[in-house]
């Protein structure tokens, strides 16, 4: 089994496993922030380049240091890896600078947009982006098109990191959007205007990183942090039923799937219990949802039994 | 005269056609290769020749060819790039369109020599009219056996099919040309697995230039050992060459690698000096992708020693004071040329061109053009060449594909080598005159 270490973390992984699985096994203090990589979806990553990392000795065998900063989500490890992450100056300053790539066009209504306190662009620009920008133009704007009644699209918060589309391929029957067009005019559409119709069409909503695509049933019905988290589950026959409910005083606002650490479904879920189960009588309560008390969620007074967060990481700048 | 290998008879009338060609010892290559020779012989040949890949990167193809991974009851394929669409380069075109034969030639040896059974050759989607042209002689080739079922007796059968792309650039990019080939998407490969393990239709595979393919049936012919002669240190054999820009003779020229900078752009064997008697002021000497290197540097090393048109000549000093041979497309600017302007342009291509997958490149190579226009447009700060500066950092090897580098590394040589042309036009906007407004002017978006 090869071993490698990371950030001075050693750690022995089963072959074939990539650099960012490594360190999210190690733990989330070293784990690189991933946009794009899911580990629930087979080829996902590589796009975003937010996990880039300095490889300074290739393997055992060859010590040689990768030329380039590599990105961690699609490189697996060899034996005797040493990889800098978070200890790498020149690694912040790389991520620091695609960041800013992301957000370039990024129209930053957060204010307004329901992702908001859920969101990994918003994490991602808190811990590793600028605190302005030096984009002076005019930000990209596409053309609004209805994907349904159930999923709103929201292309300009789009960073194209292909999740949806993989959820569609590998989740769902038959794919109806895609990624259109090239360059940074590319966008996910559905060819022609055509509505993502499916049982399991509502977890693109959860894999989406950023708020592009987002619940029309929950659409400006609440800030995510004004509303509580439960754990509960229920009998259906196509999915393992295990959600959590987010409530407003007694009212079921949305369902969605359980979050891990990463920010990664537990398990999918379908339609039917997303959308259509929304009383409390349809549910079997589990309790409070644990959610990290760095999370803003957390914020509005929702401490019942919070995960131990660790020690606080430092603000990088 | 330099030797010539590949354009020896591009003047003969007729040798589109396979009886002239094959007059002109044409085919040679294949009846000895097929029927005198092994794969690994072959292969062997070619690593003794030295040859380089001629698309750009340089890397030596026997080489390539050896790490093509053999396993049993998989298909191998040979996939010929003839998507040529860098912006300066239009060599492969000269090629394909004068003696196609000799393309068809090498993809014939260089298949057999691989093993593979199936090839393709994926051209650009703008040489339609090519596209002709190689069909026609595919057909001529089937027709005398050399293609198809059995070639000449010895039990080897090839397929070779030409397909257009549809005019993206990025489809260049081997793992891109490949998507497309198999009518996916033009969107590079995150490598590994490189093509030689997982290549077209998941089945390894290698991608040659057309110049490397073509390139084969001399070293064939006349011997690996006999075509490392040729040339200058690592850099073996010749190279096509095609010149543009203010020069009395542009075209496409066959030169032996070594010949140095100074004699190519003025001898009158080659691009015949400046055009109107003006000064040389910068070379982009491989293609839009290649540092620009002002005058004095393209001619003469940091070093003072003279500059030699080889692969390490034309790198020695590094990206600070060198560039790279490319895809040889060289490119020559006069005192008269404005750089910034033509970086505009070059970054245009880029933003235009790039795939959208990764961040840096989609974000990055509009951002850089529109700051660029901006400067044209006499709008220009002194921040935004700094701010330039920061950009082509954050694209350079932060990308899937190398077209975050060709796009990165034009914007870094310009700034490097004239910084101060740029702050010229910040600091005296009223001294552009040229392409003002040209957005609005000409009711465009930018690209």
């Amino acid at each position: 089994m090869p071993k490698v270490t990371i950030d001075g973390h050693t750690i022995e992984v089963p072959e074939g496993t990539t650099i960012l699985q490594a360190a999210r096994m190690i733990g989330p203090e070293v784990a690189p922030p991933a946009m794009c990589y899911y580990s629930k979806l087979a080829t996902s990553g590589g796009y975003c380049r937010t996990c880039i990392v300095k490889v300074t000795q290739g393997s055992e065998k060859d010590p040689r240091p990768m030329p380039k900063p590599v990105a961690s989500c699609r490189t697996t490890v060899m034996d005797g890896m040493v990889v800098e992450n978070k200890t790498s100056a020149e690694v912040l300053e790389a991520r620091k600078g695609v960041v800013e790539f992301l957000l370039a066009n990024h129209p930053l209504d957060c204010p307004v947009c329901d992702q908001a306190g859920e969101c990994h662009l918003q994490d991602l620009s808190y811990e590793h982006g600028a605190s302005d920008t030096r984009y002076e133009f005019e930000r990209r704007t596409f053309d609004k098109i209805d994907i349904g009644d159930k999923i709103k699209l929201h292309m300009t918060r789009c960073i194209l990191c292909y999740r949806c589309v993989k959820v569609a391929d590998q989740l769902t029957p038959g794919r109806v959007h895609g990624v259109i067009n090239r360059g940074d005019v590319a966008e996910i559409s559905t060819y022609i205007e055509n509505a993502i119709d499916n049982e399991f069409s509502g977890n693109m909503i959860d894999v989406c990183p950023v708020g592009a695509l987002t619940d029309k049933t929950f659409r400006f019905k609440s800030r995510v942090w004004f509303t509580k988290p439960v754990d509960a589950h229920r009998e259906c026959s196509s999915c393992s039923g295990k959600v959590v409910l987010w409530y407003q005083g007694a009212e079921v606002l949305r369902v969605t799937a359980r979050k891990d650490a990463f920010g990664e479904v537990e398990e999918f879920i379908c339609n039917t219990c997303r959308f259509d189960k929304k009383q409390t009588a349809d549910w079997v309560i589990e309790g409070p949802r644990k959610i990290n008390a760095h999370s803003v969620i957390s914020a509005n007074h929702y401490e019942a039994d919070t995960v131990n967060p660790g020690p606080v990481t430092p603000r990088l700048n | 005269m330099g030797k010539k290998l590949l354009l020896a008879n591009d003047h003969v009338p007729g040798i589109q056609s396979l009886d002239v060609y094959s007059k002109h010892g044409g085919y040679a290559a294949v009846e000895k290769a097929l029927k005198t020779m092994t794969p690994d012989a072959l292969v062997e040949e070619v690593k003794t020749s030295g040859l380089r890949g001629r698309g750009g990167a340089g890397f030596p193809t026997g080489m390539k060819w050896s790490f093509l991974a053999k396993p049993e009851g998989v298909p191998r394929y040979l996939v010929c790039n003839a998507d040529e669409s860098e912006p300066g380069t239009f060599k492969d075109r000269y090629l394909m369109e004068r003696i196609p034969h000799l393309l068809i030639e090498g993809m014939i040896v260089s298949s057999f020599a691989l093993g593979a059974n199936t090839s393709y050759i994926y051209i650009r989607g703008e040489y339609f009219y090519i596209v002709r042209i190689l069909e026609k002689a595919i057909e001529e080739a089937y027709a005398a056996g050399y293609l198809g079922k059995n070639i000449l007796g010895t039990g080897y059968d090839l397929d070779l099919y030409v397909h257009p792309g549809a005019g993206a650039y990025i489809c260049g990019e081997e793992t891109a040309l490949i998507e497309s080939l198999e009518g996916k998407r033009g969107n590079p490969r995150i490598k590994p697995p490189f093509p030689a393990v997982k290549g077209l239709y998941q089945c390894p595979t290698v991608v040659n230039n057309v110049e490397t393919i073509a390139a084969v049936v001399p070293i064939v012919n006349m011997g690996g050992a006999e075509y490392a002669k040729i040339g200058i240190g690592r850099s073996t054999g010749t190279k096509l060459i095609s010149a543009s820009g203010h020069i009395n003779k542009p075209g496409v020229y066959e030169i032996e690698l070594g010949v140095p900078v100074e004699e190519f752009i003025y001898s009158e064997e080659y691009c015949g000096g400046i055009k109107n008697g003006k000064k040389l002021k910068a070379v982009v000497a491989g293609g839009s992708s290649v540092p620009i290197l002002p005058g004095e540097l393209i001619l003469k090393t940091a070093q003072g020693e003279p500059r030699l048109m080889s692969y390490e000549s034309l790198a020695d000093g590094g990206f600070a004071t060198g560039t790279m041979l490319g895809s040889g497309g060289f490119i020559v600017m006069d005192e008269t040329s404005s750089i910034v302007k033509n970086l505009w342009n070059f970054t245009r291509f880029y933003h235009h061109e790039s795939c959208g997958q990764c961040s840096p490149c989609r974000e990055g190579t509009g951002w850089m053009e529109k700051i660029l226009h901006r400067i044209m447009d006499g709008h220009g700060k002194q921040s935004d060449i700094d701010l330039l500066w920061d950009l082509q950092k954050n694209i350079e090897g932060k990308t899937i594909c190398p077209l975050g580098d060709a796009a990165a590394w034009p914007v870094a040589s310009a700034i490097r080598h004239f910084r101060a042309e740029f702050e010229a036009y910040v600091n005296n906007p009223g001294s552009i005159k040229e392409v003002r407004h040209y957005y609005s002017v000409n009711n465009l978006q930018p690209a």
